[in-house]
């Protein structure tokens, strides 16, 4: 579209002004002299911000606070001001690629004075995009249509989400074979349940989960993926259809807790179900293992002679609030000594992972220098930490790609928190290792 | 006028097949079914034509799943104008490609379409391919595995893949039977949120059909072929191992 | 004679494809079994020259123009008449682009039955059975045939092609072609050939895929030399794309392309899921791999655990030399 200038007022001088009858004409000041406004015509704002949820797009007023936090300007040209900006010159964020490269990751809302709030305005626009049969990038179309297909993005069959659990080396039972109630469901998820690295952490927590004697169990075949991130791709009524079907399903099962591997299925079930009527105490594993210190301290014997750093997942920490769960786990490990990244806690940078980026990574790589997952690698490096800590199931497949692609990977190793917990316990989660 | 597509739910490959104790059939109950991919290609060449003539697109489908509506709710998402469903008691029957070729017909003649897209082949028709074999019970023109096409005063135009990139380019009289390899484009996504309000708004007419006499083969038993799960690992000197592998190229033909 | 089998005669451009090898080879089993004729059905227009190379007991040559490309109407056309005249027992046809378009119209014309995807066909109990690949080739199906007339398609490739020579036939035959080929609806035929530069890996026969382990861009030289000699196609995994070692369209796997070669060898590529998504389904899958654990090797039909550049080396050696 042209973007076009057009008049908005004409501002004339008055020869003489009584204001409240004081006598104020004369000669006025330049703000006030004789002149015509122009702006760029507002279409392709008005036409996001009259999406439910896109309100806040026009609400910018350009200070650009947004920009030098927003993961992606890092590693290319984004953030909320240009995206206005861009809007302002002829540029419908609807055919743009950087309709998908915003990973939700809440930074810029953080900082903007006008709560221009783009985890709400992507998912509206992304929606508006799919809904007015625009195509979508191929790798995103083939998670989405897996998830429907398959009740997950890996394409993977429902039956094979449990395989995993034959060789955790210790119980972990399943609700639909035991048939009783349960203090903690566990909320496994998709990657934890099919990705080999996602696997391998799954089963360092159920080790852990084990040696703690909590009463837990799993939903397996069951669960479907809890949705979070095909909704801020703009998947609305898929993520409605699979919240209201993992509803059901819970509702068939007693339990008083859910302990979820996944920030991004905590901010699901706090935020976004309760709306679908499904109400859950939920914790992330990071949180309640925090809580269980106490006992968990005393298991951990081993001694391990890493130095480490932390990536804060944008779905437990800006999203969630959760920053000191995670580190006090860390620390609590003996021999580890903890650096923090220059970027951390409410500042952390991210994965790239979020907001569906989990499925644009050739489509972002090809709109940016490196990828975020990249950028964040050499930032650990940077510290000098042998090890990168995670907790979010997106990230360890993320960033051991990442310190391959950068030629790190030799000196960099990337382990989940449960991970390195099960190695200090003497239960080393890496089975394959 | 009208483009009819047909739409055939198969057995997901994806899944583990396993047989049913009679073994002349699959344990159907431990099945999950999908679209026909090839189907889904037909919809979308189906749908980019209507797009620029202006033709109605008609889904049709034989319900031998009792799922067939999830099918014609999305088909009508992405654009189609109708969806008619074939209902019988198909329950527990294998339906073979003529079979259902027989049932299709008098359907078809119904709607007198110009055009009529399937998928190039499907992993149960063990009776062949439904395009050729609709074509000769109507004894309209056809093509398969087409790659593109193009309608064009009273004919349309085809792209039939041949193999090492040689394409077959045919000029058909309307009606024609095309049986589509691939789109010309990848098949669009619907947002599940426009199939559910389709699911709300639009219907799927239903007609009644008795199961046809067919001819097909008899199977005698299905069976599953051995596992080759893992590499069979070679080795020696690089020398001893490029002459093994050159010699299973040649016992293959490769070379 | 009652008892024939008829074979459809695949050419193109004046070439027997290989198939058709295979399939009077399969007749020529089931002929001397049975003590049946082996009739090979060449259709075609200024294919005269061709029969002299068919193998069989007799060869039934029909032209016309409009048979030229063995375009599917009149192609299917014109073998149904035929096979109404001759009335064989079965009729051979590869189920191939080519073929495809032929078996199915002419077992519903002729309201035969038909076993498509034919991959074996064996003597068992003084009967013989078709097996039949399903679903990918996750299922086999076996068939006993009766009586009846059949139409069989088989898959290219199962069967032996050296069990006949060619070489020139009993008899030749020529018959004129039916009338309905002045009633076409298929107005015209063309053949395009393929663009020299345009390389499309999902249609390649043959891939030779590199990964990581090929470690520097220097040493695509390698592969790209290993892959001509093989006839092959170069394709990489997601690092070196992204690395700009080579375009895009090179790249397989989930956020590539998906291909499904009847070759796809594999040079230092560990097999991330993602990759293997796209290049599972290939017909032959050998690997090349320094780490044993490598999960490519899941999915390989053949392993070898070695430094991909001896291999490359010594493969490239047999192959040029």
């Amino acid at each position: 579209m042209e973007p076009k200038l057009e008049k908005v007022a004409e501002v004339w001088e008055k020869e003489t002004a009584v204001v409240e009858g004081v006598d104020i004409s004369g000669p006025w000041n330049r703000m006030f002299g004789q002149r015509v406004i122009w702006d760029y015509t507002p279409e392709l704002i008005e036409k996001i911000a009259q999406l439910p949820g896109g309100e806040s797009f026009a609400w910018c007023y350009q200070c650009g606070k947004c920009v030098p936090v927003c993961p992606v300007d890092v590693v290319g040209d984004y953030g909320p001001r240009k995206l206005y900006r861009r809007a302002q010159s002829g540029i419908d964020l609807l055919d743009s690629p950087d309709l998908w490269l915003c990973t939700t990751c809440a930074n810029c809302l953080r900082v903007c004075p006008k709560q221009v709030d783009m985890v709400q305005i992507m998912p509206a626009a992304r929606e508006h995009a799919m809904l007015s049969g625009r195509t979508i990038p191929a790798e995103l179309q083939q998670a989405l249509e897996y998830t429907a297909k398959y009740g997950n993005p890996l394409g993977q069959p429902a039956r094979k989400r449990e395989a995993w659990v034959k060789d955790a080396g210790v119980p972990v039972p399943i609700l639909h074979q035991i048939q009783r109630p349960v203090e903690w469901l566990w909320w496994v998820e998709c990657y934890p349940s099919y990705h080999p690295r996602g696997i391998d952490a799954s089963i360092a927590l159920a080790r852990i989960f084990h040696a703690l004697g909590l009463d837990f169990a799993i939903l397996g075949r069951e669960e479907k993926c809890a949705g979070d991130s095909q909704r801020l791709a703009g998947e609305r009524g898929l993520f409605e259809m699979l919240a209201e079907e993992n509803i059901r399903t819970l509702s068939k099962y007693e339990f008083a807790h859910i302990v979820v591997t996944d920030p991004h299925a905590l901010n699901a079930f706090r935020k976004h179900y309760p709306k679908l009527g499904g109400h859950y105490d939920v914790w992330h594993y990071t949180t309640l293992l925090a809580r269980e210190l106490p006992r968990l301290q005393p298991l951990l014997t081993r001694s391990l002679p890493y130095r480490v750093t932390f990536h804060d997942p944008c779905y437990l920490g800006r999203h969630n609030g959760e920053y000191d769960a995670p580190r006090r786990l860390i620390q609590a490990i003996p021999g580890i000594e903890f650096v923090e990244m220059l970027r951390c806690r409410e500042n952390s940078y991210c994965c790239g992972g979020g907001g569906g980026g989990m499925w644009l990574d050739s489509f972002a790589a090809g709109h940016q220098r490196r990828r975020l997952s990249e950028e964040r690698v050499l930032e650990a490096v940077a510290t000098g930490a042998d090890t990168l800590v995670v907790c979010c199931p997106y990230e360890v497949s993320r960033f051991e790609d990442a310190a391959k692609s950068t030629g790190v990977d030799d000196r960099l190793r990337v382990r989940d928190i449960a991970e390195l917990l099960a190695e200090a316990m003497g239960s080393s989660g890496e089975a394959a290792a | 006028m009208t483009i009819v597509v047909v739409l055939e739910q198969v057995p997901d490959v994806v899944e583990e097949l396993s047989l049913a104790p009679l073994g002349t059939d699959l344990a159907r109950d431990a099945v999950s079914y999908v679209l026909n991919e090839y189907d889904d290609h037909a919809l979308e060449e189906a749908l980019l034509l209507a797009e620029g003539s202006g033709d109605d697109v008609v889904a049709v489908g034989i319900d031998t799943t009792g799922e067939l509506d999830q099918v014609l709710y999305t088909a009508l998402a992405k654009g189609a104008k109708r969806a008619i469903k074939l209902a019988g008691d198909f329950e527990g029957t294998w339906v073979g490609t003529r079979a259902a070729a027989r049932l299709l017909v008098p359907i078809i003649r119904e709607l007198s379409p110009r055009l009529v897209l399937t998928g190039v082949q499907a992993p149960d028709d063990l009776d062949g391919q439904l395009a050729p074999t609709l074509a000769a019970l109507l004894d309209w023109p056809h093509a398969s595995v087409v790659i593109g096409t193009e309608l064009a005063d009273g004919a349309v135009r085809a792209r039939k893949e041949l193999w090492g990139g040689l394409t077959m380019h045919l000029e058909l009289a309307l009606p024609a039977v095309l049986g589509i390899q691939a789109a010309r484009q990848t098949p669009r996504y619907v947002p599940v949120g426009r199939v559910r309000q389709v699911m709300r708004e639009a219907t799927i007419e239903t007609r009644e059909v008795e199961m046809v006499a067919d001819g097909s083969p008899r199977v005698e038993r299905l069976r599953l072929p051995e596992e080759t799960a893992q590499a069979e690992f070679l080795s020696g000197s690089p020398a001893d191992i490029a002459d093994r592998l050159i010699e299973l190229l040649r016992a293959r033909g490769l070379l | 004679m009652a008892h024939g089998i008829a074979v459809l005669v695949e050419h193109l451009e004046g070439q027997v494809t290989d198939v058709t090898y295979e399939l009077l080879g399969l007749a020529r089993r089931i002929a001397d079994t049975d003590g049946a004729e082996v009739v090979a059905c060449l259709l075609g227009h200024g294919v005269r020259h061709v029969a002299e190379r068919l193998p069989a007991d007799r060869v039934v040559l029909v032209e016309d123009h409009a048979l030229h490309y063995l375009a599917p109407e009149a192609t299917a056309r014109t073998f149904a008449a035929l096979l109404r005249g001759e009335r064989p027992w079965l009729a051979l046809v590869p189920n191939t682009a080519i073929g495809m378009d032929v078996a199915a119209w002419v077992a519903a014309a002729l309201d035969w039955s038909l076993v498509a995807y034919c991959q074996a066909f064996d003597r068992r109990d003084g009967r013989w059975v078709a097996t039949a690949q399903l679903f990918g080739g996750k299922v086999l199906a076996d068939v006993p045939l009766g009586s009846d007339p059949v139409v069989v398609s088989a898959l290219a490739g199962a069967f032996a092609a050296d069990a006949v020579e060619p070489g020139p036939p009993g008899t030749i035959e020529t018959q004129e072609p039916p009338a309905e080929l002045a009633t076409l609806r298929t107005c015209s035929v063309r053949l395009e050939r393929p663009e020299v530069a345009d390389i499309d890996i999902t249609r390649a026969e043959k891939i030779v895929a590199v990964g990581r382990g090929i470690e520097s861009k220097d040493n695509l030289e390698l592969a790209e030399q290993l892959a001509e000699a093989l006839g092959a196609v170069l394709a990489a995994s997601r690092p070196l794309v992204d690395a700009g070692w080579l375009p895009r369209s090179r790249q397989v796997g989930k956020s590539g392309l998906k291909v499904k070669p009847k070759l796809y060898l594999a040079l230092g590529i560990s097999g991330a899921p993602e990759h293997l998504e796209g290049m599972k389904d290939a017909e032959l899958i050998v690997a090349v791999n320094k780490d044993p654990k490598a999960p490519i090797f899941t999915v390989a039909d053949y392993g070898v655990v070695a430094d991909l550049f001896d291999v490359a080396e010594a493969l490239l050696e047999r192959l040029e030399g």
